[in-house]
């Protein structure tokens, strides 16, 4: 295979919100690259910035927001011959990111498909839209692609259903169509905030299994936006951990599951409902997520980290270098720290998703 | 914790029948005769997809709607129909309901004393004040809040907090059972947890049943004794956690539990989950009735189709 492509290069991404109660340090150094045809994963509670952070690669900032320092290099290809570019989406202007960036190049599949699409509009036309706006393609031509789109997105008999509206389709088949949306302009980069979240599990695997399925026919990069572990384990090469606006760990998927340090990540796994015992009791992380209004310094998950050491309350950790890919934001990882390992309980989680993982074939 | 499974069910639940017209030719047939029973002190589960009828359900038994038809008993007491005036006071005290959203479900502009406190004014279960907010204080440590938290409205708290208090103001009346509607659904993945454990703790010591609603399989299994699988308003498997894990007999069920996704990227990148749809699998749920496996589990179906999915 020849030299990966890098679409996305997020560099020291630092916003922060002027709000009636103060100004929110929101993003804090947030650095994520992703490559062509590969899916990367953003985890974290809500508050933790993850949406704020794709907003700004979108060009869809808040108007409150500003943007304190940092660099999102957008990577594409023009359509006339082929030649490469690349910009910096925070130096260029709404208007010009609106009209080349937005939909044409990133693509965006938002939580709620009955929000984000028009109720007075037929679908079909809501997918034709964006193309006759962005290509002026003629409106016959927009009509069969849309069509086929439909039927690329599994929606039966999809002639009819170019005039239906969106109150007319259950809750899978609108982000079946929000889908089709996002890909009518035949995007580089496709950014999937929680779009499961508001869906059935069963549809939420239809859902993720469609996704994958385009993602592999037509070799598009794929960001997903999830506070779900499960739906990370099923679509993510690369996973990143954020928290309180930062990143706290990051790394290749088989390191995030099988390998964490970070004691965030830690509480995350063994949060998760395991199938396979019966324990009587969840692990749960203490406290809540802090309040960004008021910083402190040191890092933002001491408090409820029962690991933290002396340092955190004064210095936030940098990011130690594991491997090649993984990295980790914590004191616990100097070398100067007391050796800490990661709890019992998940250790033998871990043990188990890794015997499992043989039975299935998969070397780790 | 022991459920008695020989002691008179709690709640008993028989042909209930809700149905919405909603016009002259057209009626919404939202729960179609469903059969379950709640035993004191258990965790009951029903799950199923967004339109299963699953609220519905909650709602019909907490008497928000008028049943269609069907009989529930609770406590000794037929709540079904009519009821005596009497019977109505004392449903309203040991039924309580969880709603999903507690931000929509707490009202904002009274403090969170006066939230919790409100059964115990209508019901005039305080002599004075003095003991009307010992009380409260008690249910607040309980739910893990500080003494200092009730004189606060709900917008100062978290959604994790806030749902703490919606469960305070539930467990306040000492009710027998509790309808938990997709009570954790709003909430973040690790404060879901914070609150299952809640809720299984206050159970221990109170005894008290859960109506547990929800549609996330995975948290179901940590809190219920026993599920009931619901689709399109019918009631299609019901038994103990393990015998519905370890072996589901229903298609629904089966593509149900294959759905969850397992956190290990291994293992759940190959995986495909089993599909399920109603209109070609040429099963008419109307057509089946329950036939008993083993224990409690029961299946809703015909007996060609049960010695089909064998």
């Amino acid at each position: 295979m020849a030299e990966k492509e890098k679409i996305l290069d997020i560099k020291d991404l630092d916003i922060s919100f002027r709000t009636t109660a103060g100004v929110v340090h929101a993003i804090r150094g947030v650095d994520i690259d992703l490559y062509r045809g590969e899916t990367v994963a953003i985890v974290g509670e809500s508050g933790s910035g993850k949406s704020v952070t794709m907003k700004a690669a979108m060009g869809i900032l808040a108007s409150n927001a500003t943007v304190n320092r940092g660099v999102i290099q957008f990577n594409y290809h023009h359509l006339a011959d082929g030649s490469p570019a690349s910009v910096d989406i925070l130096k260029q202007d709404k208007k010009w990111i609106r009209s080349h960036i937005n939909g044409r190049r990133i693509a965006m599949v938002f939580q709620d498909p009955m929000t984000s699409l028009d109720p007075t509009m037929p679908i079909g036309k809501q997918i034709m839209e964006g193309m006759i706006w962005h290509y002026k393609t003629p409106k016959a031509e927009a009509r069969e692609k849309a069509i086929s789109l439909l039927r690329e997105v599994g929606i039966d008999d999809p002639e009819k259903r170019m005039k239906n509206y969106p109150h007319q389709l259950s809750g899978g088949m609108r982000q079946r169509v929000v889908i089709a949306i996002a890909l009518s302009c035949d995007p580089d980069l496709l950014i999937c905030d929680e779009p499961t979240t508001a869906l059935d599990v069963t549809i939420q695997a239809k859902i993720i299994e469609l996704i994958r399925r385009l993602q592999k026919e037509r070799g598009i990069s794929v960001i997903y936006i999830t506070h779900d572990l499960g739906v990370v384990a099923k679509v993510a090469d690369y996973v990143n951990v954020m928290y309180a606006g930062k990143i706290v760990e990051k790394g290749t998927i088989n390191e995030i599951f099988y390998d964490p340090r970070h004691p965030y990540t830690w509480g995350l796994l063994s949060a998760m409902p395991d199938l396979d015992t019966a324990d009587e009791r969840l692990y749960t992380i203490p406290g809540s997520p802090p309040n960004l209004l008021y910083e402190k310094p040191g890092d933002a998950f001491a408090p409820r980290n029962q690991y933290a050491l002396v340092v955190d309350d004064k210095a936030e950790p940098p990011m130690f270098q594991i491997t090649e890919d993984h990295y980790v934001a914590s004191w616990l990882l100097d070398p100067r720290a007391p050796k800490v390992e990661m709890p019992p309980e998940l250790r033998a989680r871990i043990e188990r998703m890794k015997e499992e993982a043989k039975k299935h074939g998969s070397e780790l | 914790m022991a459920v008695n499974y020989n002691a008179e069910p709690l709640l008993k639940v028989q042909g209930l029948k809700q149905y919405f017209k909603v016009s002259h030719t057209f009626t919404v047939k939202a729960v179609d005769d469903v059969d379950f029973e709640i035993y004191p002190g258990e965790t009951y589960g029903l799950v199923g997809e967004s339109g299963s009828g699953k609220s519905t359900i909650g709602r019909s038994v907490i008497r928000l709607y008028d049943p269609t038809a069907g009989t529930i008993r609770f406590n000794g007491m037929d709540i079904s129909g009519k009821m005596k005036a009497a019977d109505q006071k004392a449903l309203r005290t040991q039924m309580q309901m969880i709603f999903q959203d507690p931000m929509a479900s707490l009202n904002p502009r009274k403090k969170v004393e006066d939230i919790i406190g409100e059964g115990l004014d209508i019901h005039h279960m305080c002599k004075s004040s003095a003991e009307r907010s010992e009380r409260v204080r008690t249910i607040l440590a309980k739910v893990g809040l500080a003494p200092e938290h009730a004189s606060r409205y709900p917008h100062q708290f978290s959604g994790g907090q806030r749902q703490r208090v919606g469960i305070a103001r539930a467990l306040i009346m000492n009710p027998k059972l509790i309808i938990a509607d997709e009570c954790i659904s709003a909430l973040d993945v690790s404060i879901q947890a914070q609150v299952v454990n809640l809720m299984k703790d206050i159970q221990e010591e109170t005894g008290t049943a859960y109506l547990f609603i929800a549609h996330d399989l995975s948290m179901v299994k940590y809190i219920s004794d026993r599920i009931g699988v619901l689709h399109l308003g019918h009631l299609l498997e019901t038994g103990t956690t393990e015998e519905i894990f370890a072996h589901p007999v229903h298609p629904y069920t089966r593509s149900l539990l294959s759905a969850i996704p397992a956190p290990n990227p291994a293992v759940e990148k190959q995986r495909v989950a089993e599909g399920y749809d109603y209109k070609s699998s040429g099963i008419d749920y109307a057509q089946g009735t329950y036939h008993l496996l083993e224990g409690t589990h029961y299946v809703k179906c015909t007996d060609q189709e049960l010695a089909a999915w064998k």
